[in-house]
This record gives structure tokens, sequence and C-alpha cells, in this order.
């Protein structure tokens, strides 16, 4: 049990919830992160879509690298998570249909997620079933959590709701203030992702970049 | 005028990058400078207006309910398919750019298999689906403006890197930091073509 989950494998899980980020550091899987953020419901079933592909596709082209040939490589991927997203989408259509509308077609743009290439380009092919997985679930949760300080701020401030329940109370509005509707649209989202982008590396100077 | 007024529309109020955030992976590596902004711009509005109809007539002759033998439903098979005819034509633009302007092909370096996975072009399809096109003529009208106002969004940004590099940017937001932010403000000028209508 403790070489499951040796340092080197509890890194891999943990490391892109922060220092490795896909969305913030990795610049990876923007698009999504930022089209259904807001509102925190879709948000949260798309972080969790996400990650769950992610891992499950990792193990599998983990568990094929060996005998996929090299100039094939990506169409075999892309079926791989193809098929995987095909999954998801029906259940989601079957199980969670109103989240699904409003996901419409970032569903089906999981397959060219960037965050997927990425990850099983760069460590899928490389490495064993287990530390993919772990890999696959760190990245899919580091997605996640920035999908949802996004979607949080975006709802909050912008429809006075969390996941549609309503916080800011009618006296506050009675006292002059109104929702933020630019939160709700493309560019504030573009504008939060900077701001977070702007603690992290505050926080962590190596991230900084050079003049 | 509905191409027209469809043209116009996938251009500015429906632009992939600043309505749909398709597209943003490659379009923040490749906007540094005009040159290869421009080149990677043409190279994916190439590969939407050859994708998109082809994957249109396969959603209506072969996909949807009903197309290809009455009492059937294809359409769970939309992303393998789509994406698939995305990867072989991305596979022949590389061939093609390879052989006849190497410079291209060199400066864009991995960016140009990367376009089978940029989500402009799958999203493009996607939307064609959704949107639900009268005949391919549509079809076409809405790939080559989804492309064409790609191509302004990057360039655009590209412009605007290139001059940047002279400012004094505050090193937490240096790089992807002020990118956004520039991208923000471009996508709120071009929320006021929100109302435009032909």
């Amino acid at each position: 049990m403790s070489q499951l989950f040796s340092r080197k494998n509890k890194n891999i899980l943990t490391a892109p919830l922060t220092l490795d980020n896909p969305v913030t550091v990795q610049v990876l899987g923007i698009c999504s992160a930022l089209a259904v953020t807001a509102k925190l419901e879709p948000a949260v079933v798309m972080g969790l879509s996400v990650t769950v592909i992610v891992a499950f596709a990792n193990v599998i082209i983990s568990l094929l690298r060996k005998t996929i040939p090299n100039r094939i490589r990506i169409i075999v991927q892309l079926v791989v998570v193809a098929a995987l997203v095909t999954i998801v989408s029906e259940i989601l259509k079957a199980f969670a249909y109103d989240v699904s509308v409003q996901l419409s077609v970032y569903v089906g743009l999981i397959i060219t997620n960037c965050i997927l290439m990425g990850r099983l380009e760069a460590f899928a092919m490389a490495n064993g079933p287990w530390e993919s997985f772990l890999d696959g679930v760190g990245n899919g949760l580091g997605y996640a959590k920035i999908l949802l300080i996004v979607g949080f701020f975006r709802e909050l401030l912008g429809s006075g709701t969390l996941f549609g329940f309503r916080v800011i109370p009618e006296s506050v509005y009675e006292l002059g203030y109104i929702n933020n509707g630019l939160m709700v649209m493309p560019p504030m989202a573009l504008i939060l992702c900077a701001c977070i982008i702007w603690y992290e590396r505050n926080k962590h100077k190596e991230l900084q970049e050079e003049d | 005028m509905e191409y027209l007024s469809l043209f116009v529309r996938s251009i500015f109020v429906e632009n992939m990058i600043f309505a749909y955030f398709l597209g943003m992976c490659s379009y923040l590596a490749v906007s540094k400078n005009v040159k290869t902004a421009m080149g990677l711009g043409i190279a994916v509005t190439f590969v939407l207006v050859v994708t998109l109809p082809i994957n249109y007539l396969l959603e209506n002759y072969v996909l949807k309910a009903d197309a290809l033998v009455k009492g059937v439903d294809l359409s769970f098979l939309s992303f393998i398919l789509f994406i698939a005819v995305i990867a072989a034509i991305v596979q022949l633009v590389e061939m093609i750019v390879e052989r006849y302007t190497p410079s291209l092909y060199n400066s864009l370096g991995i960016f140009l298999p990367l376009i089978a996975v940029n989500c402009a072009i799958m999203g493009g399809s996607l939307f064609m689906q959704q949107k639900q096109f009268v005949n391919v003529g549509e079809a076409t009208t809405y790939a080559l403006g989804s492309g064409i106002g790609w191509i302004l969004a990057i360039v655009g940004l590209a412009a605007i890197r290139e001059k940047m590099a002279y400012s004094n940017v505050p090193a937490p937001l240096r790089g992807l930091g002020i990118t956004f932010i520039v991208v923000g403000l471009m996508a709120m000028a071009f929320m006021c073509f929100s109302g435009l209508s032909i």
C-alpha cells in the first residue's frame, strides 16, 4: 500500500493542484474553463467530467502505450478520448439533462481539451497505469479547482446566487446594490483568470516570466 | 441576404474567441508575432472551411435520425466521426504545407498538427450540429466567417503583444496574466457588436 502512495506518486497527484496547475501554469484547457463558469453547477459537472475522462483516458493509453505505432499515435489517442467523451455525454444527457443543455457543445469539446492531449502525450505515453491514473486525477482536480474559483465569483457577483440558491439577501438589493451583469459575460471570465494568475505568481515567484 | 447576415454575425457577434473562447490554447501560444499568427489563422480557417461542410453532409446524410436507414439514429457516433474527419484533413494540410511552403511549416512547428485538437475546428462542427443549417452553402459561409473572426482575433492580439514588449508590466502579470487582461478588454470591445443586424 505504501508503494502505491509513495512520495513520488503523492507528488504526481498534488503538483497539478498548485505549482503545476493545468490552467494557470501549463495554459491548457482554457476554452472550457472560461465558457462554462457563468454558474457554479455546470462548472462542477464539467470539472468532474473532465477529471473522470482524463483519469481513464490516461490509464487506457498507458496500458496501450507499448503497442501503438508511432505514426498513428494521435489518431489512436483521439479515438480513445472521443469514445470516453461519447459515453460521458450520453450519461449526462440521461441523468442531468438540464446541465447538459447548459454545457451544450463544451461536453463534446472535452475531446479537444488541451489538458487531455497534453497529459496523454506528456505522461501516459511514458509511464505506468497507476501513475497515469494519479496524474489524470491530479490534473482534473487542478482544472476543477480553477473552475470552482472562477464560477464562485462569477455566480456570486453576477447573479447573487450560489448553485441557484439566493445568497445575497433582498435587503442588500433594496439598499441599491445591483448584480454585476458583466460578470456573467465572457470578458470578466478572462479578467478573473488573470487575477488568479496574478495571485499565484505573486505567491510562487519561480512561476514569473522573464522580461 | 441571409448569407451576408450569417457571414457578418459569425465574424463579429459570435466570434469564436471572444464569445465562445474556442481555440484559446494555440491562440495564446502563437500570438507573439503577427506573421506566425496570420499563418496559423489562415491554416485554421482553411481547415474549418474544408471540414465543416464535410461534417455537415455527414450529419445530414448519415448521422441524423432516419438519415441513413429509417429508424436508425447514429448521432452518438458524431464525436468520433467528426474528429476523424478533422484529423485526416489536418494531416493533408500538414503534407501540403510541408511540400509547398517549408518556411511556414518550420515557423509553425508543433502547432500545425495541433490544429487537429483546436477547439475552434471541433467547436465549429458541433455548433453546426446545433444550428441546423438549411444547406451546405450556409454551413460553408458560417465556416468562412468563423475562420475570419478567428484570424481577426489572433492577429489583433499579436499586434498588441508585439507593441507591449516595450511596456513595463509588473512581474506577476508578465506574459500570461497581461495577455488574459488584454483579451478580456478585446472581448469587451467586441461585445458592442452584439446588437448588429443586417
